[in-house]
């Protein structure tokens, strides 16, 4: 939205047909997002009938009466934050492990903790499946939040990570140098510098955890998630548009913090001294 | 406590015995000793890579040696943490915090003592005024110049009331004027609060201005320690000679052809004399007869080189106002050159 860039020289200007195909490019991935909004507020509930016959609220009235509903967002919102949290706590020490020193089998190490948000969902939750069977772990919350864990883990080491190493050594020398102790050389210097970091990454793992169904399949047992609660619901369509008012919900939950660790992670000018 | 060199009834501010440190296969530090007795402004001069700095940072306590031992003030600090020693640092980068103000900054140092909110603020002004940045202390660092940043360094380093600061390169990212002051000011402000100054430079400038006593670094070794003055006067070995100002190093068969003595020797340009056509040498001098390479004009006097054998050039300074002017003296020219015996310096091998 920068209206004041100087204009390129015509050669370096996307032509139209670039043009066309990156509009339909976004239509194509947008569109269908506003289809689903548009839907929660449909009078017609058995066939997506376009357009809408009418426009009505009730089903918003519908969703929130309804106590499935209700369980899962909470089931969801609790798992997303504990394997937020705890992907916050095991990503910040590894990064801080990981970061500066280099030792043998560093890169092995590193390649481990990256590997699970490169691994497809299905063999992850496979795997933990099969691991808790054979220790005899019963299915159920926590198993739920370690599977998370295992992907949201990446996420905020490779943000904190990234920030670690743009911070220069000397700063953690000088604050030793001035007399502070290793905790107060994290709390005061190195903690306000990763705190942005940390916060994106954060959000970033929450709105991962919030929406993933694939390893929680596997690992959730009884239990269900909003995403597990949205696929059984197309296979019983009563009521569909509900669905779409919990999309919409959905939605926004999630979109808040993705745009807010987008406009936490932009490079700014305030941190950029030497 | 201005004069140079360590006194014997004193304990040394630092003492290095035979400290020795490598980094894999590369030697930084080959058991050096060194002594730094208290008050004393001292210089690590030597190129990248020759050892100044990886001294520096075991005196700070960032890097500790494979052996040997380091006393600060008497004690023994080898394996002593730096935040545990009575030494601060000025660093390369200045290392300020950008997230805090010039006086938390500053105050830093104490406000990990535990020291109270009020007093830390009253010292932090105190040490802003010290370093004549009292009306900075809101600001961020990013919104200050670097030589002012560099004066917040250095106030930072100093309100733990060290027995040693430590500073590394601490000119080298100022401009040309702005280093000359800050020289002044550091002489100035370490003579004042009269506590040990060590400084790593690579510029031989610096070290010969500031500093009361110089190590010379080279390849992890001390190739010489001395005032500026004797260093400048009285290089011990051809890299000191070359390093520290400029100087015609002349290897042992040039010299034999040259004096007739079987010994390399140093010589600076401003001492060679260039005699005039049918002009005596005066007595005792060495002479030597050679053709000029080039003439390069410096403004305040003129460099030329003078080819006085096959494999040997030597550089010749004519100050401009001494009425030495290179008038006349133009590539090709037949000249002579003389010089008094002991201006030229005998090199070790």
């Amino acid at each position: 939205m920068r209206s004041e860039q100087p204009r390129r020289p015509s050669w370096e200007r996307p032509s139209l047909f670039t043009r066309v195909m990156a509009a339909v490019g976004l239509v194509f991935l947008h569109a269908p997002v506003w289809v689903i909004a548009l839907y929660a507020f449909t009078t017609e509930d058995r066939t997506y009938q376009f357009p809408p016959p009418g426009l009505t609220l009730h089903w918003f009235d519908v969703a929130f009466a309804r106590d499935d509903i209700w369980e899962s967002m909470r089931l969801s919102l609790l798992v997303a934050s504990a394997a937020t949290l705890l992907a916050i706590i095991l990503g910040t020490l590894a990064a801080f492990a990981l970061a500066r020193r280099t030792f043998t089998g560093k890169e092995s190490i590193t390649l481990l903790f990256v590997l699970p948000i490169a691994l497809p969902g299905i063999l992850t939750g496979l795997a933990l499946l099969a691991g808790m069977r054979t220790i005899g772990l019963e299915p159920g919350f926590w198993t739920i939040v370690a599977g998370h864990a295992t992907f949201c883990l990446v996420i905020v080491y490779n943000n904190v990570v990234a920030r670690l190493r743009r911070i220069p050594p000397s700063w953690v020398e000088a604050s030793m140098d001035l007399g502070a102790r290793g905790h107060q050389t994290f709390r005061y210097v190195l903690l306000p510098q990763i705190a942005t970091a940390l916060l994106a990454g954060g959000m970033l793992a929450f709105a991962l955890s919030f929406d993933e169904i694939i390893v929680t399949l596997f690992t959730a047992g009884h239990e269900r998630t909003l995403p597990i609660w949205f696929y059984s619901e197309l296979f019983r369509p009563r009521e569909r548009p509900v669905t779409n008012v919990v999309a919409v919900v959905v939605i926004l939950v999630t979109l808040v913090p993705i745009l807010l660790a987008y406009y936490l992670t932009r490079p700014d000018e305030q941190s950029q001294g030497t | 406590m201005l004069r140079a060199g360590p006194t014997v009834d004193m304990t040394p501010a630092i003492e290095l015995r035979a400290t020795h440190r490598a980094f894999g296969s590369v030697v930084a530090l080959d058991s050096v000793s060194l002594t730094i007795a208290p008050g004393e402004f001292f210089a690590l001069l030597g190129p990248s890579g020759s050892g100044k700095t990886t001294c520096l940072r075991l005196i700070a306590g960032f890097d500790q040696p494979d052996s040997g031992t380091i006393l600060l003030d008497g004690e023994d600090v080898t394996n002593t943490p730096p935040f545990a020693r009575n030494v601060n640092t000025v660093f390369q980068d200045y290392a300020l915090f950008p997230h805090m103000t010039v006086a938390e900054n500053v105050a830093y140092g104490l406000r990990v003592r535990g020291i109270a909110r009020a007093e830390r603020a009253r010292q932090a002004g105190d040490m802003l005024d010290l370093v004549r940045l009292g009306e900075f202390g809101a600001r961020r660092p990013h919104q200050l110049s670097g030589g002012q940043r560099q004066r917040v360094a250095l106030a930072r380093a100093l309100i733990n009331r060290p027995q040693v600061l430590l500073l590394d390169e601490p000119l080298g990212a100022l401009d040309l004027k702005l280093r000359e002051e800050m020289q002044v000011e550091l002489k100035g402000l370490q003579q004042r609060l009269g506590i040990t100054f060590v400084f790593v430079t690579h510029d031989q400038g610096e070290a010969l201005s500031m500093a009361d006593r110089v190590a010379v670094f080279s390849q992890g070794r001390i190739e010489q320690l001395d005032t500026p003055r004797v260093l400048y006067n009285r290089p011990q070995t051809a890299f000191v000679a070359s390093f520290v100002g400029s100087a015609n190093v002349v290897g042992r068969e040039a010299a034999q052809i040259l004096t007739g003595r079987d010994r390399a020797f140093a010589i600076r340009p401003e001492l060679i004399d260039l005699l005039a056509a049918g002009e005596p040498a005066a007595d005792g001098y060495v002479q030597c007869a050679g053709e000029i390479v080039d003439v390069l004009y410096h403004g305040a006097s003129s460099r030329l080189r003078v080819k006085v054998d096959e494999r040997t050039t030597l550089a010749v300074a004519r100050s401009e106002s001494a009425g030495g002017g290179v008038q006349g003296l133009t590539t090709g020219a037949h000249v002579r050159l003389a010089w008094r015996p002991d201006h030229a310096v005998p090199l070790q091998d």
